[in-house]
């Protein structure tokens, strides 16, 4: 768990993947300052960046992350959408982010 | 950030369903990542600045979206309905460039060194070869697509959609994975138009399958809509108007159409209300959109239209012709010549704000405000519940003796006359007012009036200065092909008219 709490900026659109599943995804919004933002357990990595050898996870935070759901946090100040989809629960500075309910949206295009 | 993400997802979670059905052809979005990601190696190597099209509807056309995506070039959909002259210019602004092209496409450009051109055939072989990993560059400002607008004057403007416009808009309107394994959406306007762009991105990251249709004609569509099993539709209102004509008043056999969305110009009420009642289980929306903003800002949902079918209110019945409500994603407001924003019924200029929202050409650069507001140059006005109501082009207004004229509540009062078929209204120059109301007039075959006749009918229901002060009859008006009205094209006949009379 040492390694969840490195802090980052969360950028909307900034890429994150998991550094325990295949879990990836996409900052929609998210609230200023600095945050630690985890996956099953250990902090996430820049899309770009190779997981450390030894990060597993987590059995407890194996809530499993969905594709093309969004995740939020309780005031909605950060949102992210899973862009591939793992095994790990989303955590944003200790605490897991919920599925945001689905919009109702009439197709136009 | 980077529009490719949208076919990874699909081509991810929904790798085996169908992405796009061409004729006899069809690819999954397995193969669509296959194909575009083998074309993006191929531009990356050749050096090619931009991807265009010059093709009809075709399966190359979601290729080639992704392929300049997954490469980091900007996509370029060509008008192939234009001049060879006007092709080979726009051909020259985007050189050097690798041009997807078709048999009859390919006779009309000018060969160059520093435009690859490439068969679409070539494009769609051999979708079932190993997929050729590439990695998309993150750049959420670069450009993913660059349209050509048609332009009244002058030169063709380049709009740019950077990725994060265009993101901004799949995801603020769009669910992912949002269809169901047998829906489908039938695909007519053209790959050069917005709405092209974005039925490809709605669609893919809806994981809805595309059918394409190369040319619009009421009895193709009829049958592509029965022979796919077509749930959702994106039309114009003239393809529309065609295909309420085609069925006459029996009612549609399309038991699996869900969802018929219309946007691109204005629609005629009694076309609706046909419509409505020709297909009573179908869902109707009406998206009011423009190339600067990503495609679609505004929706008339079903609701609102059945409501405003059913009511005896003419507050609410007149919300058939609304473009409805901003959608989620985006501000609208409406202001007055001076920029202060107005309140209901109150009629100005729209403007539009939000990331979806590029507002910017080449050139030309961003045509935003300091604080993000894009001037639509349409006008409008809002309802007391916020319905918009579009009153056409600010281009097109009448100014006569410094009075602001709208063409289209004229239009309407002629066309309110049982022998007229259809009617432009436009400025025409006068030495008195600067400007003077003129309409051309389409009649009904075999159906009659008169000028005085006419002129006395929008004297009955609007202010005289609305009179229009010269009427012409044609056998036809003249549109653009996605049915829009060409009132340059009227005006300037009349300013011709003019110089001749004096």
């Amino acid at each position: 768990m040492s390694n969840t709490v490195l802090n980052v900026v969360l950028k909307a659109g900034a890429r994150f993947k998991s550094a325990v599943c295949d879990a990836q995804v996409m900052v929609i919004k998210a609230p200023p300052g600095e945050h630690s933002l985890a996956c099953g357990g250990a902090a996430m990595l820049a899309a770009a960046a190779t997981a450390p050898a030894d990060a597993t996870l987590d059995p407890a935070l194996a809530g499993e992350t969905l594709i093309g759901k969004r995740y939020v946090n309780a005031d909605e100040s950060l949102e992210l959408l899973c862009t591939k989809g793992g095994k790990g629960t989303l955590v944003l500075d200790g605490t897991p982010l919920e599925i945001k309910q689905a919009k109702q949206l009439p197709s136009s295009d | 950030m980077n529009i490719a993400m949208i076919l990874d997802m699909a081509a991810e979670a929904f790798g085996e369903r169908v992405a796009v059905v061409s004729g006899e052809h069809r690819y999954t979005y397995a193969e669509l990542r296959v194909l575009a990601q083998r074309l993006a190696a191929s531009l990356k190597h050749s050096g090619a600045g931009h991807l265009a099209l010059l093709d009809v509807n075709s399966p190359a056309a979601p290729v080639a979206i992704f392929a300049a995506a997954y490469a980091g070039i900007a996509y370029v959909p060509l008008n192939y309905r234009l001049t060879r002259a006007e092709i080979n210019e726009l051909i020259d602004r985007i050189a050097p460039a690798t041009l997807i092209v078709n048999p009859e496409t390919r006779a009309l450009v000018d060969a160059r060194a520093d435009v690859r051109l490439l068969d679409r055939a070539d494009v769609l072989a051999s979708a079932a070869t190993d997929p050729v990993a590439i990695e998309a560059p993150e750049d959420p400002r670069a450009v993913a697509v660059q349209l050509f607008t048609s332009g009244t004057t002058g030169k063709p403007k380049a709009a740019i959609l950077r990725h994060e416009n265009l993101m901004s808009y799949i995801v603020g309107t769009v669910e992912f994975a949002a269809a169901d394994e047998d829906d489908a959406i039938l695909v007519t306007v053209p790959p050069y138009h917005i709405a092209g762009i974005s039925a490809v991105l709605s669609s893919t990251y809806a994981c809805r399958r595309m059918v394409q249709l190369e040319n619009f004609e009421p009895s193709a569509w009829l049958a592509a809509c029965a022979r796919e099993c077509v749930s959702n539709a994106f039309i114009v209102p003239t393809m529309l108007s065609r295909i309420v004509e085609h069925l006459g008043d029996a009612p549609a056999a399309l038991p699996k159409l869900r969802a018929l969305a219309y946007g691109g110009g204005k629609m005629p009420q009694s076309t609706i209300e046909r419509a409505m009642r020709l297909f009573p289980q179908v869902d109707f929306t009406n998206a009011y959109g423009l190339t600067e903003t990503s495609s679609t800002i505004a929706v008339l949902g079903p609701d609102d239209h059945r409501a405003a079918a059913a009511s005896e209110d003419p507050a609410i019945r007149r919300r058939l012709g609304s473009v409805g409500k901003p959608t989620a994603a985006v501000e609208i407001e409406v202001r007055d010549e001076g920029g202060r924003v107005l309140g209901p019924e109150e009629a100005g200029l729209v403007f539009v704000r939000g990331g979806q929202v590029s507002g910017e050409y080449l050139a030309l650069g961003s045509q935003l405000d300091g604080d993000g507001w894009f001037p639509t140059r349409d006008r409008g006005y809002t309802d007391a519940e916020g319905f918009l109501f579009l009153d056409g082009r600010a281009d097109d207004v009448i100014v006569r003796g410094g009075e602001n004229i709208s063409p289209g509540e004229i239009e309407d009062a002629l066309l309110s006359h049982p022998a007229v078929a259809d009617a432009a209204v436009v400025a025409m120059p006068d030495e008195q007012w600067g400007e003077a109301v003129a309409a051309a007039i389409v009649l009904k075959a075999g159906a009659n009036a008169s000028v005085a006749e006419l002129q006395e009918c929008v004297k009955q229901r609007l202010r005289s200065s609305r009179v229009p002060q010269a009427i012409v009859f044609k056998e036809a008006l003249p549109y653009n092909e996605l049915g829009k009205v060409l009132r340059r094209v009227i005006r300037q006949e009349f300013v011709q008219a003019a110089s001749i009379a004096a």
